[in-house]
């Protein structure tokens, strides 16, 4: 039986029948959905042997780092498939999200051999990559003695792929003239709105389709709920409470973090239309916003949504899909929608975090590191993670157009996919690349702490922010 | 060589072979310390590797007309201040309700050191989640005595308080218990002295206790001031430096400046400028110390 199940297996990638006819097919031999799909992606692996050299460096052992996260529990779910494949060792260490990137400093800057390979975020790169801690990838992607022939890069999001490489040279385009590729796209996420289906027919309100209407709308949760407060975003003294819901509003009324004067970087936050979107945001926190505001990274966020403690949040896509399974008690009433916060606005603008993997300078096996990574950020993998796991957004538009895939998100995420559509388009990193991006971004983030305490009026705070953020520019030869 | 001829070398050398120790720990502390001084005078970032160099005290000197510089070195003294204070008072206090060596006491002074056996960054998320607006039992408590909207460390208003709450919780103990150990190996004489002649109590507290404790709390105090002035886990694990710098205190600094800002000469001129301020701090108390040792023996 099992016989069957691998010839029908292999009918499916040499594409003579579909996985639903495969599945059907293997369920009229006793196999379960779960074996079969096993026993197809194990058969798949070993379709990728067929045409490289994957055994190359049996025998090595390939040490990650890595952050705990559902994309690295899709990879630890299928890694023996890599194992058999290349006849490689992995070991990996795993630390939360709070010490990861920390940690990630620490051993690059070190210039230790421990890691070869580990994940990063597109924004990291603009640290590491100038500092000589990443390798540039594009030698390897290139190399068909190092890369497979199914790998497909460029099938991988062209908006990721960009936003993944860069020349060094503060203020070029992401993916311009002379960037390096530093980094592999893993999984991303867009910034859109995830809301309480429950509360929001309670009330009779749809989604929110402007700043405005997500101010009123807020308000109008906090005074009418009893126990729930209107809307989830960032707040924590970190970069992180910029990037997500923020910077994809601000990006969609036409604001910048910088500008290019002269050759040289400004800030570019103390615009009349930064000032008013500003004081509109801080507004919004302190009306509807949650009491503890300041201490909230994406995990209070996205738990509060999915303990049905805020009506809706603006924020990282995944969270809100993440959170409308499991054991959440609101698991199954969360819904999506795309949003733009500027009314003018022809689409929104959400800005892109982007998991990554990078490949260390100073690892001394730097092949077999890339055979991992190319394996983990390949086609096979892709769809065993999204289909089987939880590995989502996938990076690859292979994946997405993949029907079981789709069928699986719509079933389960209603109107994710139609989110998710709606916010490609005008989706992109919206920060400037600059080595100095921590710390200028933290300082925003402080910034906007202050002004939501009342420490500091809005337009006061921005231009105080300006004026620092342009010396620690201009000290540094920006 | 003969025997009689390797004695006085050995004689001579053994001095030294018996420091060697001493002299490899030195060592070991000076050559991290020397690095950061080093570190400290350079243009060391390592987003920008080319643009490495040796700059002198221009880190130091950006500093002087840095604002938030001097929001550091307000909040570090104000922190190190506030926490010495209250657990001083309240372990103080403690010590003496515990005097009297019985069961009860004996039991209770154990029972108190439990807070020290917590990691400070376990107390802090712990303090966290009870002081959570939503869910937290302290917030739930100062609701019924009014406090609807008290924010903890999440308002700037409240942040110090809080955190120094916390600190109060962990470190009271550790004040605690050097003070009682120190107020039962003090001389009864005195004491019984006094009982006989009818001596006021808080005569015999502030004519007779005090003094006589004053070296085991000024000991208390220096510990608890240096590490107070290094405060990290705490509040970097409550709210970054936050909100706003409201707690940028000189570790959390230097810590962000380190690993995520990667500017390694400013991270390291933060931390020798922490270094200046802890020695000039410890020599005096230490100076003190020895002062009134000095006294005790009647030099």
């Amino acid at each position: 039986m099992h016989e069957k199940a691998k010839d029908l297996a292999q009918a499916v990638i040499r594409k003579e029948i579909g996985r639903r006819e495969f599945l059907r097919r293997t369920g009229q031999l006793g196999l379960g959905a779960a074996a079969s799909a096993h026993v197809l992606n194990m058969m798949q692996t070993k379709a990728l042997a067929a045409d490289f050299d994957w055994k190359k460096h049996e025998g090595t052992t390939v040490n990650l780092l890595m952050n705990k996260h559902p994309y690295m529990d899709a990879m630890i779910a299928n890694l023996d498939n890599f194992k058999e494949l290349t006849g490689m060792e992995v070991k990996y260490d795993v630390f939360p999200e709070d010490v990861y990137f920390d940690k990630v400093t620490a051993a690059l800057s070190s210039g230790s051999t421990q890691y070869d390979a580990f994940m990063t975020g597109a924004y990291q790169t603009w640290q590491y990559g100038p500092a000589g801690w990443l390798t540039d990838l594009s030698e390897f992607i290139s190399d068909p003695a190092l890369t497979n022939p199914n790998y497909n890069w460029d099938d991988v999001l062209p908006n990721l792929r960009a936003a993944t490489a860069w020349s060094g040279i503060p203020g070029a385009p992401l993916g311009g003239d002379g960037a390096k590729q530093w980094a592999i796209p893993w999984g991303f996420e867009l910034n859109s709105v995830a809301y309480n289906k429950r509360i929001f027919d309670q009330l009779s309100m749809t989604p929110p389709e402007n700043m405005d209407d997500m101010m009123e709308k807020a308000a109008q949760i906090q005074a009418d709920v009893d126990g729930v407060y209107g809307i989830g975003v960032r707040g924590s003294r970190s970069w992180a409470t910029i990037h997500p819901g923020f910077l994809s509003a601000y990006a969609n009324f036409g604001q910048t973090d910088f500008t290019m004067e002269d050759g040289k970087l400004m800030a570019a936050m103390g615009t009349a239309e930064s000032k008013e979107f500003h004081a509109k945001w801080v507004k919004m926190i302190q009306d509807s916003g949650p009491k503890d505001w300041s201490t909230y990274t994406w995990y209070q966020v996205g738990t509060d949504l999915g303990a049905g403690a805020s009506g809706m949040i603006f924020d990282a896509d995944i969270l809100g899909y993440f959170m409308n399974g499991g054991g959440n008690a609101e698991a199954g009433n969360l819904a999506y929608s795309a949003f733009a916060a500027n009314p003018q606005a022809d689409a929104p603008t959400p800005n892109v975090w982007i998991w990554s993997l990078g490949l260390s300078q100073f690892s001394s096996q730097k092949e077999a590191a890339w055979a991992w990574m190319q394996w983990a950020s390949g086609t096979e993998h892709g769809l065993f993670g999204a289909r089987q796991m939880d590995f989502v957004n996938p990076v690859r538009q292979s994946v997405w157009d993949d029907a079981d895939f789709q069928s699986r998100i719509a079933k389960s995420y209603s109107g994710y996919l139609e989110q998710y559509k709606a916010s490609a388009p005008g989706s992109k990193i919206y920060f400037t690349p600059q080595p100095l991006f921590f710390n200028l971004t933290t300082e925003w983030a402080a910034s906007l702490q202050k002004m939501v305490a009342g420490e500091v009026p809005v337009d006061e705070g921005l231009d105080q922010l300006v004026d620092s953020v342009n010396r620690q520019l201009r000290s540094v030869g920006l | 060589m003969s025997a009689a001829a390797k004695r006085p070398f050995m004689r001579l050398a053994l001095p030294y072979i018996l420091s060697l120790p001493a002299l490899l720990v030195c060592i070991g502390i000076l050559i991290p310390f020397g690095t950061a001084v080093y570190y400290s005078m350079q243009r060391y970032n390592l987003a920008f590797p080319m643009g490495r160099g040796f700059i002198w005290f221009e880190n130091y000197q950006a500093f002087l007309t840095d604002p938030a510089f001097w929001n550091t070195i307000r909040v570090s003294l104000l922190y190190t201040f506030l926490t010495v204070t209250f657990e001083l008072l309240l372990g103080l206090g403690v010590a003496l309700l515990l005097q009297r060596r019985t069961l009860m006491n004996n039991v209770l002074s154990i029972m108190l050191m439990l807070p020290l056996m917590i990691a400070p960054a376990i107390a802090a998320l712990m303090w966290k989640l009870m002081t959570n607006p939503n869910f937290g039992i302290l917030s739930y408590l100062v609701g019924l005595a009014g406090l609807e909207d008290f924010k903890w460390a999440s308002d700037p208003g409240t942040a110090l308080f809080t955190v120094v709450l916390v600190d109060v919780w962990v470190y009271t103990p550790f004040m605690m218990i050097l003070l009682l150990a120190g107020l039962r190996a003090l001389p009864r004489q005195p004491f019984e002295a006094a009982e006989l002649d009818g001596v006021p109590s808080s005569f015999v507290f502030f004519r007779i206790t005090l003094p006589m404790l004053t070296p085991y709390i000024l000991t208390a105090v220096l510990f608890r001031m240096l590490e107070s002035i290094q405060q990290f886990d705490i509040i970097y694990a409550m709210t970054q430096g936050g909100p706003g710098d409201t707690l940028m205190v000189f570790q959390v600094q230097a810590y962000l400046e380190r690993y995520q800002y990667t500017n390694v000469g400013r991270s390291a001129a933060l931390l020798m400028v922490l270094w200046a301020i802890t020695f000039i701090l410890s020599n005096i108390f230490v100076k003190q110390w020895l002062r009134l040792r000095e006294r005790a023996r009647g030099v």
